[in-house]
């Protein structure tokens, strides 16, 4: 029997109603202004992700303070139709430069708007890193922040 | 696979959650599983089951017992996790994407 789960890549799809160009400029350039608050990855709660627009470029967190924690990388940067990222942060949100996730967004014009798709694959990757992992289901932002944030959902 | 929606509607359960609990510090049996729960073995193996197939926990045969533990790698966990970040996070992109798209036009 099995043992090592390969868990399927996380797809998202959602409609913008923008012009494409203009959603590839938001989500990369404009990240600092719609990443969700819920995760930080450095100490500052004013902290804002930064990723730097070509291939290559580094996604980083900054700090007010000037610290700068790092969260991936462009792994592949074609404007305005698509960018491939490295998502390099374990399973208890610290950045390991030997883990590589990939999430893929690709942006379509589709009618007055744009459909965005996201796809964030080789999950298993960080399953691999089993002991953090172990550590992880423990922390409170592991099996805690699951049990935490379905006690939340149907609280509502 | 698991996804989000299964994990939480197996998570749906006070029960569930007992049983989960007792996993945490290690595998065990049905039987250890199911001494001092106020359900009947029988139930427990129902509840684990729907824990299997969310991804959140796996069991193996020893002998003629079959252990349970909670899913190795934790990876089901994990994904459920990612599922529900990513959904929150484009929500808030397309919020974003649109709220300032509106705005170049005016």
């Amino acid at each position: 029997m099995t043992t090592q789960i390969r868990p399927a890549p996380v797809r998202k799809s959602i409609f913008v109603n923008a012009p494409q160009a203009h959603a590839f400029e938001v989500f990369t350039a404009g990240i600092g202004r719609w990443w969700p608050k819920t995760h930080k990855i450095g100490g500052s709660d004013l902290d804002k992700p930064v990723i730097e627009p070509r291939a290559g470029g580094r996604w980083y967190q900054a700090g007010v303070d000037g610290s700068e924690c790092e969260v991936g990388k462009v792994l592949e940067w074609n404007p305005p139709a698509r960018v491939l990222l490295a998502w390099q942060l374990t399973a208890d949100w610290t950045y390991d430069p030997d883990l590589i996730t990939e999430v893929e967004v690709t942006f379509t014009p589709e009618g007055s708007g744009t459909r965005v798709d996201l796809e964030h694959r080789m999950l298993e990757r960080i399953g691999e890193r089993a002991e953090t992992m172990r550590e992880a289901i423990d922390s409170p932002n592991g099996w805690g922040l699951l049990l935490r944030l379905y006690s939340e959902a149907s609280a509502e | 696979m698991a996804n989000a929606d299964r994990v939480f509607a197996a998570l749906n359960d006070p029960t569930r959650r007992s049983v989960l609990e007792r996993l945490r510090s290690g595998p065990k049996p049905v039987g250890e599983i199911a001494r001092g729960l106020p359900v009947t073995r029988p139930a427990v193996s129902q509840h684990l089951k729907v824990l299997k197939e969310a991804g959140l926990v796996d069991d193996r045969s020893e002998g003629t017992r079959r252990i349970y533990q909670i899913d190795p790698k934790g990876l089901g966990a994990m994904r459920a996790w990612l599922d529900q970040f990513w959904t929150e996070a484009l929500d808030a992109f397309a919020a974003e994407a649109e709220r300032t798209a509106k705005k170049e036009k005016e």
